[in-house]
């Protein structure tokens, strides 16, 4: 069986699941985020795979893609700036420590 | 030939990212994050996406990991290692459930898919579509101005008092 479109959805899946897992799960900050990026390359396999199994010549999906890149890299300059400006104040990247919104 | 490549970086991608969330070392968790990031490449090289690989390795393994292992080294947490919270559990079935729904929506729809060959090189087309007529051209303004908040925003939060 060649590999196809549905595979590579599956793939998707499951390097989506096992971000959503690290994220719930995980105390560190910094591992969240990084759980985060792993969901958001997910996304863009998934819509690389689309764009190269059902419309090829359009490269819909690959620029869609694009634009999750660049949404994912201020993400992680303005995550990363709030997770070192609540370490300097909190001495700690402990999510269970991060209560400051709280009433 | 691709069908081989495909099932190695499969393999690979899917060990790496249970190395993210199951190893105790946070440096080396980031490690395998870089090699995730490689492998995805890879992914868009076998999927005809050219001009795409040479983004997600630019970005990604280029900036994006360099920008979390400087926030490691910052936070001066590597002792503490990589643990999980009191939610580990209900985590684990919560991310199980997501992916059997997934899984099964995904097998149970009939993809349409097209049997045209992929364009070879993407990068002319890429650009066509940006920047052309009827194009994202839009989005792609939207776009500069969305980093430019975000660089402005990290500066201003990580501003000394």
């Amino acid at each position: 069986m060649s590999v196809g479109l549905g595979h590579y959805l599956i793939l998707s899946a499951v390097l989506f699941s096992i971000g959503l897992y690290g994220v719930l799960a995980k105390r560190n900050a910094v591992v969240i985020l990084m759980c985060i990026e792993i969901m958001l390359n997910a996304v863009n396999i998934a819509l690389v795979g689309f764009s190269r199994y059902v419309v090829p010549l359009l490269l819909t999906g690959q620029i869609f893609a694009m634009f999750v890149i660049v949404v994912a890299a201020a993400e992680a300059a303005v995550g990363i700036a709030i997770i070192i400006a609540i370490y300097r104040s909190r001495q700690s990247v402990d999510v269970n420590k991060f209560d400051l919104m709280k009433w | 030939m691709f069908d081989i490549l495909f099932w190695i970086l499969a393999v690979v991608t899917v060990g790496a990212a249970l190395a993210v969330v199951i190893l105790r070392d946070i440096f080396r968790a980031a490690i395998c994050l870089v090699f995730l990031f490689l492998t995805i490449a890879g992914f868009y090289v076998i999927l005809y996406a050219d001009f795409l690989a040479v983004v997600q390795i630019l970005i990604y393994v280029g900036a994006i990991s360099i920008l979390i292992i400087v926030a490691i080294m910052l936070t001066r947490e590597v002792w503490r290692g990589n643990p999980s919270g009191k939610l580990r559990i209900p985590a684990l079935i919560v991310g199980l459930l997501f992916l059997g729904t997934l899984v099964f929506a995904l097998i149970s729809t009939k993809w349409q898919t097209s049997n045209e060959p992929p364009l070879e090189p993407t990068t002319a087309a890429i650009g066509t579509s940006l920047f052309g007529e009827g194009g994202f051209i839009l989005p792609v303004e939207i776009t500069a101005v969305l980093l430019l908040a975000a660089v402005l925003g990290a500066i201003v939060l990580i501003r000394e008092k």
